[in-house]
């Protein structure tokens, strides 16, 4: 089977259903592929609220603002492909899909939207020693046992890092009848936001160990505890200063990865730092017509910001697939400088109007100051009380005032 | 019950045996102590089809490896397993020329093709030795395979044949009941006339129930990373540096499902226990550097040990003089997955010495079905497939594209997978690079649906590994 | 009284005390930390989110439509184990009304995936 359209859009979760709309009310034929049985992609298994402060104004639960989209695609006449498994993507916006419905279905798209989120880091991935019982989970395959399937996968447990999922999956645990131990963090500051730290942390008085790591699990065929350390300056534990903890269950937080594998026989360029494709500001990748938004572009801590980041590519891929966007011909490069991890865009087109650049900084900084510099001049410097690497911050450039490659970085 | 011939322990030498014997006209039972056949050393060894240049020429290690090895090719297209005669270089800096000499020498009595490189011709046949590499020994009859899956094959062939396949099943003694052997385990007891010792770790203990020499037995532990599948386009051959005594060293080597392994360490254990050390990762990180010019730990999707069984230094294979009808395959470490079906070929013969009447059954099963796998397929086949059968445009797995098709019939296939990792063993959905972390629940509410088994008893692996511990909402809080 | 302030990423660490029915707040950077250190010390307030099961086991998402007391949220999820929603409720749908007295009702917030 072949399907044309404007825009295909692949993925249905937050990213891609806000992509999916914006480009379709810009008039484009639309098509949203989603290989789960229904929309909303990890929003479904995320049920405790914050979610939608800033898009709604109002405090939602992820199913609720999830909700919320699916009831406006339903409004609309974009095509819905459930159970669907985009195979592979080419340059020529070429698109193979499985579908338990049709089959193999050709897709042959003016514009491109990658919206295919991201995965969680395992215990394969950080080479986590010892035994490799029943119990060790990522936080997010818990969560989706606890919050879909309607089960616990542990009772004593113990939570690896201290990513916002992690802290929330504590939280969760504990309400539902399990003991959560502590939680480890490698770091010396937690990547999660602080009202986490409190709310799923402190509010149940859940010990957070900084500077710590999981040194070996131990049990067979279920996980019978496990041994932590605190780490030294170079991050390897100290083991002399080993410790046991008896616990069924350890949960990992220790990272997440835009799920880029489609890219594989493309050649969009991807950015080493977040692992997601390298864009302008209308989150165009460096291949014509194919767009990325999300946590497939970047790990973001907020739904809201990814909201309105896929409307940016949505309405981008539709005005592409409409021949109304080109890059201009004068594009400058958005460099991260002392402090600052990344910032993205990578890419900015000359011309007029606004452009947001988001960015996170390497560590935790007190009374900083991000400088923003293009053409030997400085756009920006606004002094900021903290910033840490669990938040991502942006700085709001003028276009026009743009007139080289431009450079974020930390004055102390 | 009562069968001809009983077989203990379904590695990948009680598989065989079991898959040959099954094709004569005989009952079989074999007897698995875990959830699933393949479950010990032959679910974590480096996989590798050995060529058979470095055993000591004459002993059972280099006759089995080299008549094993001209085995496997055919055995694993008859079983639709993967596998992949990438062959292998042993490779050495300058001043290992000698080393590679010797093992030419040894290679050549053992009557194996090899062949002694300098680096340009090593890098035609592998671009990513390290720059120290001077020379190799290149060996084209070696190549990959995948272990568990090759055991699994051999055990459904049986099954097919006839023969029965009882897992969960540890034999905790033999008796001698009415010139019979009778097996005692936590399934019941069996009767057999033969019994063919393939226990594996256990086979030294096994040998102890009907008085059979208690064989002194070492366990030695190997570590292992395996990478992510794009890694695989980066190594060619499998290589190895030059061998020492404690084994055959840290090898580099794509995996026959297209991934790449980095290990294994040799480090002696006293109780057999597989949990992966920090040191051992360490002494890996180590090695590979020396031979391999592209170490990418950080593509590590899974770490695993294994561990050898290791009786002196050579194989024993042989039939008991003290217990009647009584065959034993016992220290089958290194190359015992090369050697297996030369092993079970023997083993065969040896029963057959005891008096075990050898007739071919009428309509064995020889060629396995072709196993559909989604890459292979033709798009009209896909297709007609999918109309049929809506399951197989359902991805599960999406890292390895695992349909759900195939996990339907894997959970129904003649040994069954009822376990995620039985599941993943056989068609790898929850092998990829998430580790299952998106599609465990969904392989766990397909083998629920399968099997009517609830939630809450589905288990990981073996023994009490269930996933789901607790039901929300219908716990008690204390 | 010691917790950390929840508005930024500063997260002050805030010592209440309280002299004479005066609540005074230390550690605090701005008076939105001074705020937060009142109300969390005079009264603490959390939202609940939990699951309910369906006439049919699986399980449904809820929440409380507001925040209750903080040494309450165990009643809550106490309760929710009595609790038995139709198995074709909907997102939106009350599943109770004034639960536990708290004049809170407790909302459905998502519904299970459809079978497969």
């Amino acid at each position: 089977m072949i399907k044309k359209c404007d825009v295909v859009v692949i993925g249905g979760g937050p990213a891609g259903m806000a992509a999916a709309l914006a480009a379709d009310k810009k008039g484009a034929k639309v098509l949203l592929v989603e290989r789960d049985g229904r929309l909303g992609g990890i929003l479904n298994q995320c049920i405790h609220a914050g979610f939608g402060l800033h898009y709604f104004g109002e405090e939602l639960t992820g199913p609720e603002y999830a909700h919320r989209f699916v009831l406006e695609v339903g409004k609309t006449d974009i095509e819905v492909l459930l159970n669907t498994m985009v195979l592979s993507l080419s340059d020529d916006r070429k698109l193979t899909a499985l579908s338990p419905e049709f089959g193999l279905v050709h897709i042959e798209a003016g514009a491109v939207v990658l919206a295919m989120g991201c995965r969680e880091r395992t215990a394969g991935a950080i080479a986590l020693a010892g035994t490799r019982p029943a119990g060790i989970y990522t936080a997010g395959m818990a969560q989706k046992m606890c919050n879909v399937e309607g089960y616990l996968v542990g009772k004593r447990v113990v939570i690896l890092g201290s990513g916002d999922i992690g802290l929330i999956m504590a939280r969760r645990m504990t309400l539902e009848g399990a003991k959560v131990e502590r939680v480890i963090e490698l770091m010396p500051y937690s990547s999660g936001l602080k009202r986490n730290i409190v709310q799923c942390l402190e509010d149940f008085g859940i010990p957070i160990d900084y500077s710590h790591t999981v040194t070996r699990v131990v049990g067979k065929p279920r996980m019978e505890g496990l041994y932590y350390a605190p780490v030294g300056a170079d991050r390897k534990p100290v083991l002399s200063e080993e410790k046991f903890i008896e616990c069924d269950c350890l949960l990992l937080s220790v990272g997440l990865i835009p799920e880029n594998d489609l890219l594989t026989d493309t050649s969009v360029e991807i950015a080493s730092v977040t692992s997601g494709a390298v864009v302008d500001e209308r989150r165009m990748t460096s291949v014509k017509g194919v767009f990325s938004c999300g946590n497939v572009l970047h790990v973001h801590d907020l739904v809201d910001n990814v909201s309105h980041e896929a409307e940016t590519a949505g309405a981008a891929a539709a005005d592409y697939a409409f021949g109304k966007y080109s890059p201009s011909a004068v594009r400058y490069r958005v460099n991260a400088g002392k402090g600052v991890r990344y910032a993205l865009p990578q890419l900015l087109n000359a011309g007029e109007g606004e452009a947001e650049i988001f960015y996170r900084v390497d560590n935790v900084y007190r009374n900083p100051k991000i400088v923003v510099e293009s053409g030997g001049k400085t756009l920006c410097s606004k002094k900021r009380p903290v910033l840490a690497p669990g938040e991502m911050e942006k700085v709001t450039l003028n276009l026009t005032s743009v007139t080289g490659d431009v450079t974020l970085r930390l004055e102390m | 019950m009562s069968y001809d011939v009983m077989v203990v322990g379904g590695g990948i030498v009680g598989c065989a045996v079991a898959d040959r014997l099954a094709r004569l006209d005989l009952s079989v039972i074999l007897l698995e102590r875990d959830d699933d056949v393949a479950s010990y050393a032959t679910r974590a060894n480096s996989g590798i089809v050995h060529a058979g240049y470095d055993c000591e020429p004459g002993t059972a290690k280099a006759r089995f490896n080299v008549r094993g090895n001209a085995m496997m090719w055919n055995l694993a297209e008859e079983l639709d397993v993967p596998c992949r005669k990438c062959g292998s270089l042993v490779v050495a800096p300058e001043e290992g020329l000698e080393g590679l000499e010797e093992l030419k020498r040894k290679a050549d009595s053992n009557g194996v093709v090899t062949e002694i490189l300098d680096r340009e011709g090593t890098l035609k046949k592998e671009p990513n030795v390290s720059d120290n590499v001077a020379y190799a020994l290149y060996a084209p009859e070696a190549g990959v395979i995948s272990p568990y899956q090759l055991a699994i094959a051999l055990a459904d062939r049986a099954v097919l044949n006839g023969a029965e396949v009882v897992t969960e099943a540890e034999v905790t003694a033999i008796s001698r009941e009415n010139n019979l052997w009778r097996a005692h385990t936590p399934k019941g007891t069996f009767d057999a006339k033969y019994v063919v010792n393939c226990a594996g770790p256990e086979a030294a203990a096994v040998n102890g129930f009907v008085g059979e020499e208690v064989y002194e037995t070492e366990y030695r532990r190997g570590d292992y990373f395996v990478l992510d599948n794009t890694e695989g386009k980066n190594v060619s051959t499998v290589i190895f540096p030059l061998p020492t005594a404690a084994g055959k060293g840290i090898l580099v080597a794509p995996t026959a499902d297209g991934n790449v392994i980095y290990g294994p360490t040799s480090v002696p254990t006293y109780d057999g226990d597989t949990a992966v050390t920090a040191e051992a990762l360490d002494e890996i990180r180590r090695s590979v550097p020396l031979t391999y010019a592209r170490p990418a730990f950080n593509k590590c999707i899974r770490i695993y040990c294994g561990v050898r069984t290791v009786i002196g230094h050579d194989f024993i294979i042989r039939k008991s003089d003290r217990a009647e009808n009584f065959v034993m395959a016992c220290g089958i470490c290194s190359p015992g997955l090369t050697s297996a079906p030369a092993i079970a070929e023997y083993i065969e013969e040896l029963l057959v010495s005891c008096g075990m009447e050898r007739r071919p059954k009428a309509d064995a099963v020889t060629v396995m079905p072709r196993k559909l796998r989604l890459e292979s397929l033709s798009e009209e086949r896909l297709n007609t497939l999918v109309k049929e059968n809506p399951a197989w445009g359902k991805i599960v797995c999406r890292c390895e594209k695992v349909t759900e098709a195939e996990i339907v019939e894997a959970i129904h296939s003649p040994v069954p997978a009822t376990t995620v990792d039985a599941v993943k063993r056989r068609v790898r959905a929850g092998m990829g690079r998430c580790q299952g972390g998106f599609c465990a629940t969904r392989v766990m509410e397909i083998i629920s649906r399968e099997t009517g088994m609830p939630l809450d008893e589905i288990r990981k692996g073996i023994g009490h590994s269930e996933i789901a511990v607790l039901a929300v909402k219908e716990a008690d809080y204390d | 009284m010691k917790t950390i302030c929840i508005n930024c990423p500063l997260g002050c660490p805030l010592e209440i005390t309280e002299h004479d029915g005066q609540i005074t707040v230390k550690g605090n950077t701005c008076n939105r930390g001074r705020d937060y250190g009142i109300s969390e010390y005079t009264r603490p307030v959390r939202t609940v989110t939990t699951l309910v099961r369906s006439t049919d086991g699986r399980v449904f998402s809820v929440k409380t439509s507001a925040p209750v007391p903080k040494d309450r949220v165990f009643d809550i999820l106490e309760r929710m184990r009595e609790i038995v929603v139709p198995a074709d409720s909907a997102i939106g749908d009350t599943a109770e009304e004034n639960a536990l007295g708290l004049s809170v009702d407790i909302i459905v917030t998502g519904v299970p995936a459809p079978r497969q």
